[in-house]
């Protein structure tokens, strides 16, 4: 199911000078904006539940996320150099599964950690703030990932959607209409959160058991169809 | 023995037809598939190398059909005609790991880069390289398995001379060794060169198919269009028309010329300036008016 090859020229293309450059860019932010919130209002669990609710997990997960679940798979269907992948008895869910380990782990690396590092800057981990939102970072990334690499996989427009997806639905449209909160993944990694927690300051929309059925589902509901499109995926010919 | 079988082979894409009820079997040696920029080539190249499916017909490499059966990859090779290649991998590294996709490893790979002479640039990025050397790549990477059918989409494009030479020596060789080689081309002398068979595409129809004599034999043996200028037009036509070489004779006012149509190509070419000479007429144009490789294919789908 993993195939290492793959697995290492994915690495490569998306660690390359200027994807890795982005990717680093919010992670950094984060970081800067958590010193600046401590040394002006000291360390506040409500603001430390602010920051990393409002900005890491959701605008700096997702967005990591689309960069790193198109860009692992979008750039080569784009310039046709999927081909040399194609051409090879590899079986296409192997390809697509291996993109995904890859691409889940790049979220996390450029994600979690982050929120982590920046939970400690806000409030040393009172409450286990900085935990909770990192659990609901990891969790967020598998998602992700995988909904990501699906519109890498069937759009070559996937960087927009996924960035509409991202902002316009779970930012805006979550926030006027409840019932699209229930099918956000940044709602259920914060039912995780919420779990790990355990207190007032991590709060969800969707119940835990919802959450993590819809999570389960949607990775491997998004990785089996990006594996049967790129079983059929026609390469857009030169004429 | 590896042979591709094409059967009834269409493809269209919304309202386009681009490859028309092809049925062709593609044996050992070396095969070229030529036709006109946009006359399906590709789209062909790509069904055939399991790319694509075919709208309706089959396509299969010794009885196994090559849409979605990733298994047949074990014994196609397939040098595709984008550029784009991992270019942040030297010439090596991606050559290896084509081999690695295919369970083999650094020995198949130096064996594949030393088939089309590429190590003293293998620890260079790819993204460095010329055309030439990307062509040279992409090869060494549909080598590296040792396949039993290569494809190759517009191989010669863009390459200098030199390089064209030493593809051509290379595909030989694969060719004598008992692969089946099918490359595609737009330039008739190409294919000439190189292929002992050729198929001839147009218009997503299959116009032709022989060895190089037999093709070239129809694309001479076709009626040719000339545009002549002459101290006397109207002298000169009646005199050409009496002979069965011309088929027709349209005087162009507006031109000044005379529109002639030869049928038979070598005894014109004889009679023209003969008979301007025996009746004293000076000839001021003979300009062969439709000797575009489009035209020769037309007429070859034609007949």
């Amino acid at each position: 199911m993993y195939d290492p090859t793959v697995a290492r020229l994915t690495y490569r293309a998306l660690l390359g000078r200027r994807r890795a450059l982005i990717l680093g860019a919010l992670p950094v932010l984060l970081i800067v904006i958590s010193a600046a919130v401590r040394a002006f209002s000291g360390a506040d669990d409500q603001v430390a539940a602010d920051v990393l609710g409002g900005f890491a997990l959701a605008t700096m997960v997702p967005i990591i996320g689309v960069i790193a679940g198109t860009g692992a798979i979008g750039p080569e269907i784009d310039d046709g150099s999927v081909v040399y992948l194609l051409s090879k008895p590899v079986k296409r869910p192997t390809i697509i599964f291996t993109k995904l380990i890859v691409a889940i782990a790049v979220t996390m690396v450029f994600s979690a950690v982050p929120t982590f590092v920046a939970g400690l800057i806000l409030n040393g981990n009172g409450q286990q703030i900085a935990v909770a939102y990192t659990v609901a970072a990891l969790v967020a990334s598998i998602a992700y990932a995988a909904l990501f690499l699906l519109l890498g996989t069937v759009t070559r427009h996937a960087v927009v959607f996924g960035l509409v997806y991202a902002l316009v639905w779970e930012a805006l449209f979550g926030s006027l209409v409840s019932g699209a909160r229930t099918l956000s993944v940044q709602q259920w990694a914060l039912a995780v959160a919420q779990k790990v927690a355990g207190g007032e300051l991590v709060t969800s929309d969707v119940g835990l058991p919802t959450a993590v059925i819809l999570l389960a589902a949607v990775t491997a509901g998004a990785t089996w169809y990006a594996g049967q499109k790129l079983r059929t995926l026609k390469l857009a010919g030169e004429e | 023995m590896t042979t591709l079988s094409i059967d009834h082979v269409s493809r269209w894409f919304g309202n386009v037809v681009a490859v028309n009820d092809i049925t062709m079997t593609v044996g050992p040696g070396v095969t070229g598939l030529l036709g006109p920029n946009g006359a399906g080539k590709s789209t062909l190249i790509n069904m055939m190398g399991g790319f694509l499916a075919p709208s309706t017909g089959s396509i299969t490499l010794d009885g196994k059909p090559v849409w979605r059966n990733e298994q047949i990859y074990k014994h196609i090779g397939i040098v595709p005609e984008r550029e784009a290649m991992y270019d942040f991998l030297t010439g090596r590294e991606f050559v290896v790991a084509n081999a690695e996709l295919h369970g083999l490893g650094e020995k198949a790979a130096a064996r594949a880069l030393a088939t089309v002479e590429m190590e003293y640039a293998q620890d260079r990025r790819i993204s460095t390289y010329s055309k030439g050397m990307r062509q040279r790549v992409k090869m060494a990477s549909a080598l590296v398995h040792d396949p039993s059918l290569l494809l190759l989409d517009e191989p010669f494009n863009g390459m200098d001379p030199r390089q064209r030479m030493q593809l051509m020596d290379l595909l030989r060789r694969m060719g004598d060794e008992g692969r089946t080689v099918l490359f595609s081309s737009h330039i008739l002398e190409e294919v000439e060169q190189l292929a002992a068979h050729i198929e001839v595409i147009v218009a997503g129809r299959h116009a032709a198919s022989g060895d190089f004599r037999r093709i070239r034999r129809l694309m001479t043996d076709r009626p040719h269009r000339y545009l002549v200028r002459s101290s006397d037009d109207r002298a000169l036509a009646a005199a050409l028309i009496a002979d069965p070489s011309t088929a027709g004779i349209e005087v162009d006012r507006a031109e000044g010329a005379l529109l002639i149509q030869a049928v038979d190509f070598g005894r014109f070419t004889a009679l023209l300036p003969r008979v301007a000479r025996d009746h004293g007429i000076r000839l001021l144009t003979v300009s062969p008016s439709d000797e575009s490789l489009e035209s020769v294919f037309s007429y070859l789908v034609a007949a």
